[in-house]
């Protein structure tokens, strides 16, 4: 089976390993082998989180500089920062919404505008996907749905071969309640934006 | 009903690494286990905490890895099935009990997680443990997989209980922290309790009796050495002429690889998985079966140094090298690109690495440390002592989230090498030189490894202050208890044991309680306490908000924000505090009232009294 490597970064606490792992289960229930890795502990405390889902053969667990299929963004200075992890084929998936860093609030560097962030992702990835990915959340009503938005855009990229009623479906059973309306309205909005 | 717990044998569920691990205890029969938590280890007792509440398992939070290393080499040599879990600095705190115990032995099966951390993601060095299965002569198993987490630490009870020694399973961050599928199987029956055979004369280690465990330690590690030649966990796959040898994480490097460069049929590839003893004879065979070898390991050249020896005791010439080929180096961790590079580089396969975006006109971007948390009462904490002490004095440290008070505006970390080190080397600090020393530690660390270096301070009459941060948890590893928590609202009742009369016990004649959020009354007690001569210590105590948020114990309060009309931009707020809660929109400060918790620092820092509570 072809190896398909995504890539999710994301600033602590956006929810991407959430998004890692559904994914992961998503593919456990539709027969494809998968490996996820995460990174816990320090990282967490508003640094940068990545997370990275290899679906297929390969049993490495994580993926080296310019060998991703995907890359999904939550976060458009993270998404630049990660490009490294790229080549010319990659899909890029990512939001445009800012989350400045608090090193800039206190003058070390400047947050770049986001059209000159947005020009450089699209002046050197092959395919673009970019999404107000917290503005689709706020609308699904609930703002921390941010995560469900970008697994939306990934299924509506067609970059994997999961479909949306198998993520939905693992969206379903593992979400609360409460949260359950807001996350699926939150992933249709996201996959119909990558459609 | 925990997920670990399901009977469901055959099932395939997604695990994560450390899930896999307690699930391989529990499919063995663990009756007994401890911890002191630490990245990338954590996850595993978190699992057993819970698993404890609803069966027999026996569980515990101990005070550091000895005690929990000590605690259940008891109960494993009374019978039981026992697992400790830490972190590869852990096991130095644990290093004198596992040397002896390794004399000693067990009777019931005891397996020691053993979680390094290549590429330091959460750790102070990246020391590779695989040398204390050399230095106790005790088995180490090393996995690969999710599955295997599982299925390894299955034999690996087994095992223990057949030599009669602990073994230890050695993991890395990325397995630890990796999900993958894996088939359940049975779970076997526990034994909650077993009667202690009296034997002093293998029990007691005075040199008379260590002299014959010695000896006896040995002929274990004979049998060791024969488990490990015949275990299904070492093998050589293919017989190419091509010799690639791999253990843990980097075996998927090197398969991956192989697969990749379309090379299998030349290749022969030795997998050490039971890696101490290493199997001489598999190794030797091995080796007179290729033209030459690479050896694949992530930090120290442990294995190549063993086969170089083995080669020569066996007289064979050919090259073995790992260290420096390719981008393989003592540093860090690998990575499938760099394995892959590497054995195209030693082997001579033609090979082009994908080619990466070119990234040379990307604007050097502003960086996103780790910080600590808006309304984290720590920078509270830290800014009152500033405001005493001033920036020159020395600030020892410690390890846990505000170590991160290391980073501009806090600034306040001079000093950390382990846990506990911060108030020891303010012993030193304040003897040798005439700066003022002023530490910080946490209440967990404080209880891990404080307490001696503070009663070592009392006693030699050294004069600092030591700045207890008492929230109320172990944060930076999850929110585990520890001896000084009020467990019952997490469900268990523990005794909980008074930082402040541990501190005065310690000898300590000056010690004030603060609440940080009260930042004046705060600021008076650290200068007070600047003022002593002698050991004074300040506790201050405030709930973490992401554990007090997490067991129902937080406070409602409104969030804050900046009255634009007052604010005259002086910025003591934001250059002072860098609450991750404030941004700048375009020249004035704002709060995110979505991260904004009310801690109220930052109104009381600002000299116009312009950030004031959001009107409802």
């Amino acid at each position: 089976m072809e190896t398909r490597r995504v890539v999710f970064i994301g600033v602590g606490g956006q929810g991407n390993l959430l998004a890692s792992r559904l994914l992961g289960e998503a593919s456990l229930s539709k027969g494809i082998p998968a490996v996820v890795s995460e990174i816990h502990g320090m990282a967490q405390r508003g640094g940068i989180v990545e997370s990275a889902v290899l679906m297929g053969d390969a049993t490495s667990p994580i993926v080296s500089n310019g060998e991703a299929d995907v890359l999904v963004g939550f976060e458009p200075l993270e998404t630049l920062r990660a490009l490294g992890k790229c080549n010319k084929e990659t899909v890029v998936i990512t939001n445009t919404h800012t989350l400045p860093p608090f090193t800039v609030s206190i003058g070390q560097g400047t947050y770049p505008p986001v059209e000159e962030i947005m020009d450089l992702i699209r002046g050197k990835a092959g395919k673009v996907i970019s999404l107000d990915g917290n503005k689709m959340a706020a609308e699904a009503g609930n703002p921390l749905s941010l995560n469900m938005v970008m697994l939306g855009a990934l299924i509506g990229s067609g970059a994997i071969s999961i479909g949306p009623d198998d993520m939905k479906e693992v969206i379903s059973s593992s979400t609360k309640e409460a949260f359950l309306e807001s996350n699926l309205k939150a992933f249709d909005l996201g996959l119909k934006s990558a459609q | 009903m925990h997920k670990l717990l399901s009977q469901d044998s055959g099932k395939e569920m997604l695990l994560l690494g450390n899930e896999a691990i307690a699930r391989g205890a529990l499919e063995a029969g663990v009756s007994f286990a401890t911890c002191y938590p630490g990245t990338p280890s954590s996850e595993i007792p978190e699992q057993f905490f819970r698993i404890s509440q609803e069966t027999d398992l026996y569980f515990e939070y101990s005070t550091n890895e000895k005690v929990a290393l000590e605690v259940g080499a008891a109960a494993a040599i009374s019978g039981l099935r026992t697992m400790v879990t830490m972190k590869h600095v852990g096991l130095n705190v644990a290093a004198d009990p596992l040397m002896t115990l390794a004399y000693v032995g067990v009777k019931g099966g005891m397996v020691i997680i053993n979680a390094d951390d290549p590429f330091l993601f959460s750790s102070q060095n990246e020391q590779d443990n695989r040398y204390y299965a050399r230095l106790s002569s005790l088995p180490m198993l090393e996995p690969t997989s999710t599955q295997e987490m599982k299925d390894m630490t299955v034999a690996a009870f087994d095992l223990s209980e057949a030599l009669e020694l602990p073994v230890i399973i050695r993991t890395t961050t990325r397995l630890n922290h990796i999900r993958g599928h894996v088939t359940l199987g049975d779970l076997r029956p526990i034994k909650t309790k077993d009667t202690f055979q009296k034997n002093p004369f293998h029990f007691v280690c005075v040199p008379a009796v260590s002299r014959n465990l010695h000896k006896l330690l040995l002929e274990k590690y004979d049998q060791s050495l024969e488990k490990s030649e015949n275990s299904g966990y070492n093998q050589t796959i293919g017989d190419g002429k091509w010799g690639i040898v791999a253990n843990g994480v980097s075996f998927n490097y090197v398969r991956d690889a192989i697969s990749d460069l379309g090379i299998s049929d030349k290749v022969s590839l030795l997998r050490l998985g039971f890696s101490w003893p290493i199997p001489k004879a598999l190794c030797a065979s091995f080796l007179k079966q290729v033209d030459k070898a690479l050896v694949v390991e992530e930090l120290e050249p442990v294995n190549e140094n063993d086969l170089k020896a083995i080669a020569q005791e066996n007289r064979i010439t050919i090259p073995i090298k790992g260290k420096g080929v390719g981008g393989l180096s003592r540093l860090f961790e690998y990575d499938p690109g760099m394995v892959r590079k590497a054995i195209a580089e030693y082997f001579g396969v033609d090979y082009q690495a994908p080619e990466g975006l070119d990234l040379s006109n990307v604007p050097d971007l502003p960086g996103r440390p780790p910080n600590l948390c808006a309304g984290c009462p720590h920078r509270a904490t830290y800014y009152a002592v500033k405001e005493a002490y001033g920036a020159d004095a020395i600030n020892p440290t410690d390890i846990g989230c505000y170590t991160l008070g290391l980073l501009p505006p806090i600034s306040m970390a001079d000093m950390v090498i382990c846990m506990g080190s911060s108030v020891s080397s303010s012993c030193g600090f304040s003897s040798a030189t005439d700066q003022d020393v002023v530490s910080f530690i946490g209440d967990s660390t404080f209880f891990h490894s404080g307490i001696t270096g503070l009663i070592n301070a009392v006693h030699n009459n050294h004069k600092f202050t030591l700045v207890i941060l008492d929230n109320g948890t172990t944060a930076m590893t999850g929110h585990q208890p520890h001896p000084g928590v009020d467990t019952d609202p997490m469900g268990v009742e523990l005794t909980q044991i008074s930082l402040e009369e541990l501190v005065r016990g310690c000898g300590v004649k000056d010690v004030h309680l603060v609440r940080p959020f009260k930042l004046k009354k705060t600021i008076e007690s650290v200068k007070a306490a600047k003022d002593y001569d002698g050991v004074s210590v300040i506790i201050s105590k405030e709930f973490c908000p992401l554990f007090a948020r997490a067991t129902g114990q937080q406070k409602k309060v409104r969030p804050f924000q900046v009255d634009q009309d007052k604010c005259k931009n002086h910025r003591d707020c934001i250059n002072k505090l860098a609450c991750p809660a404030m941004f700048l929109e375009g020249e004035r400060v704002e709060i995110n009232s979505d991260l904004c918790i009310g801690c109220t620092i930052c109104a009381q820092v600002c000299p116009e009294n312009a950030i004031l509570p959001l009107k409802k």
